[in-house]
């Protein structure tokens, strides 16, 4: 079976004038149709360089691996260099949401002229249809006055109606692949609540891929069907949501687990993850976790083993140093 | 006033608004008749989403925003202060007592200064130390506690990660050696398992330097986890307030239920058990009058859908204590 989205031995290296700095290495991710792709990892883990590069919105100085593959819907993304090829992805089939909606939209721009701009690029159909197309998308994710809204201005709304015509936005175009990157870090936890299950609906009308990036564990347990943990570049464990929260291999999936308080255990104590993410420019080699893995196996240690994802159970793949150490500790 | 070390009696902070300048001047409530204690040695929690005036209570309290009714007292030993009776003799010994740490770290410390010159500024600038030497001595001495290294000192702040910033800004909040801290939002900006860390260097500089904290937040299971009182604030006005277990299993406002609801549950089977809270938090320039949290109340009473019941807190428990609107 062919996945809506597949992601084959992704390196992305950006050139700095500090030297070439490894933002992703040996990246395999899938989406299905209808599935949702949780992506966690602390800042600077490269979530957001990942999603990226599916739009190929990656800066100028960032360079591809040639054996990398980014198949979406049977194309390579990767090769695509035209201004025709890439207007397909861009907005067209993949579409994004951000983390904050003020900046995203144009601040001297109608909010109902951006929205007719981009369906008129992307769509064979006239500025009325565009905007009855927008408006019946604002009133879907329960924006009230959708008519009245339409004519507003970006900061004339509040942060949870901007992120609900954002994802209006997004997905008025019909994509089939939606990439949210935090899109409810922003926002207060009461409308972080309406906006999860206004994404979840969504996604189960529309039979869209959605990858979902986010730092907080709590969202994805929420959305996700499948989730990766990123780690300075490289995933370090991905499977099943259940499988990844309950049953988790790596120390750093176990660290981030323990770092986070549950309210519903409030005697545990909270255990930080010692010392911090490495600089991006002296990546250490080997397993990119061993300068804070609470039990180092010896080989792991000295970073003589190769970073490699191992099948532990069906569809829960852990890198081959982090069972060992998961294992001794 | 026995263990109390701050009391905040009816204070209300009201700002002028004036949409353009032809426009009638408006009052925004910002903060509205607001009573705590804060005992000596706690850890004071203040919840609430954005807007609904944690902040500005907080600067009350530390002398920065004015307050435009009611008192706050600062029980120091030998003697009170009164906030809004203060010459500035008064507040200059005031601010060597009271201190705040900010959110975000990077905006917080100056690119241009090496930390030990960071650290220090609050000792040259309140003439706590008479020479460089003592300076030195209690920037080291600060910076140890806070868990930096000798060497970080030469540093600029560009060096340093989010956690060790934060670290830094916690050393220069407590170099005066105050006796209550306000820290605002200080671990919203960072990473879970560096949030970890700082929360618990919190917990561990309270008992050994005998520190009192407001530790302001949106977050309430951090809340939940450092805190023993906790008071949850709703467009300018606290409606529920108590000990932080009790208030936390036993929660007894529909605001504080819906909030506890709607964080999202790391267990992947426990979903959209939230009790959904429809629109967003009114605007403080015109509240809606009785029960501020009526309008978005999902199990309004017959009462306070009209609004005829006044906001004020009633003891339900010992300590724990309730809107009025909501403990009936």
């Amino acid at each position: 079976m062919s996945h809506l989205l597949e992601v084959k031995n992704l390196d992305v290296k950006f050139d700095t004038d500090e030297g070439r700095i490894t933002a992703v290495e040996n990246i395999s991710l899938s989406v299905d149709q209808g599935e949702v792709l949780g992506i966690v990892g602390e800042s600077g883990s490269g979530k957001s360089v990942t999603a990226k590069s599916i739009m190929k919105l990656n800066p100028g100085n960032t360079s591809y691996n040639e054996d990398a593959e980014i198949i979406l819907d049977n194309e390579n993304v990767l090769q695509f260099s035209s201004k025709q090829d890439l207007k397909k992805i861009r907005g067209g089939k993949v579409s994004m949401i951000f983390q904050e909606p003020m900046a995203s939209f144009a601040p001297a721009i109608k909010i109902g002229a951006q929205m007719v701009e981009q369906l008129l690029i992307h769509k064979n159909i006239n500025k009325e249809e565009a905007k009855s197309i927008s408006i019946n998308m604002l009133k879907r994710v329960g924006i009230a006055d959708a008519e009245k809204r339409f004519n507003q201005y970006a900061f004339e709304l509040s942060g949870g109606m901007r992120q609900r015509a954002m994802i209006a936005m997004a997905l008025s175009t019909m994509p089939k692949l939606l990439l949210a990157d935090e899109p409810t870090t922003a926002l207060d936890v009461t409308i972080q609540a309406q906006v999860i299950n206004l994404i979840k609906d969504i996604i189960k009308e529309y039979q869209m891929g959605v990858i979902f990036i986010t730092h907080d564990l709590g969202v994805i347990a929420q959305v996700a069907d499948h989730v990766a943990v990123m780690y300075l570049g490289s995933v370090v464990e991905k499977g099943p949501v259940n499988e990844i929260l309950k049953n988790p291999k790596h120390p750093y999936t176990k660290g981030l687990l323990q770092a986070l308080p549950d309210i519903n255990n409030l005697d545990a104590p909270l255990s930080p993850i010692p010392g911090n993410i490495p600089s991006p420019l002296d990546r250490p080699t080997g397993c990119v976790f061993r300068t804070r893995c609470p039990h180092h196996n010896p080989e792991g240690k000295d970073g003589k083993i190769e970073m490699k994802l191992i099948e532990v159970e069906p569809g829960h793949w852990v890198d081959q140093c982090g069972i060992k150490c998961g294992q001794n500790g | 006033m026995g263990d109390n070390l701050i009391s905040v009696n009816n204070v209300s902070v009201n700002f002028d608004y004036q949409e353009n300048f032809i426009s009638k001047k408006q009052k925004i409530h910002a903060v509205n008749n607001i009573n705590i204690k804060i005992k000596k040695g706690s850890f004071f929690g203040l919840v609430g989403e954005s807007g609904s005036g944690k902040t500005t209570l907080g600067r009350a309290i530390l002398g920065a925003n004015k307050i435009s009714s009611g008192n706050v007292i600062f029980h120091d030993e030998e003697r009170d202060y009164d906030l809004t009776d203060m010459n500035k003799q008064d507040l200059k010994e005031y601010r060597k007592k009271a201190q705040l740490i900010f959110q975000d770290p990077y905006a917080a410390l100056s690119p241009r200064m090496t930390v030990r010159d960071i650290i220090a500024e609050p000792l040259e600038v309140m003439r706590i130390t008479n020479s460089r030497q003592e300076t030195d001595e209690r920037v080291r001495d600060i910076a140890a506690k806070c868990r930096l290294n000798i060497e970080h000192l030469r540093r600029f702040p560009h060096a340093f990660s989010g956690g060790q910033r934060q670290r830094i800004s916690i050393a220069r909040a407590l170099v005066s050696n105050p006796k209550f801290i306000v820290a605002d939002e200080s671990v919203a900006a960072l990473d879970v398992s560096i949030q970890a860390d700082i929360l618990n260097l919190l917990k561990q500089l309270q008992t050994e330097l005998s520190l009192t904290y407001l530790f302001i937040s949106h977050d309430l299971s951090v809340v939940a986890h450092v805190c023993d009182v906790v008071a949850v604030m709703y467009l300018g006005h606290i409606v529920e307030m108590g000990p932080s277990r009790e208030l936390f299993k036993n929660p007894k406002h529909s605001y504080t239920k819906a909030l506890l609801s709607s964080i999202p549950s790391i267990d992947p089977e426990k979903r959209s058990e939230a009790i959904e809270l429809k629109g967003e938090i009114p605007s403080a320039l015109n509240p809606p009058p009785g029960c501020v949290f009526r309008t978005r109340c999902p199990n309004p009473g017959v009462d306070c859908k009209g609004g005829e019941i006044k906001m004020g807190l009633i003891e339900v428990e010992p300590g724990h204590w309730v809107d009025q609107c909501c403990a009936i």
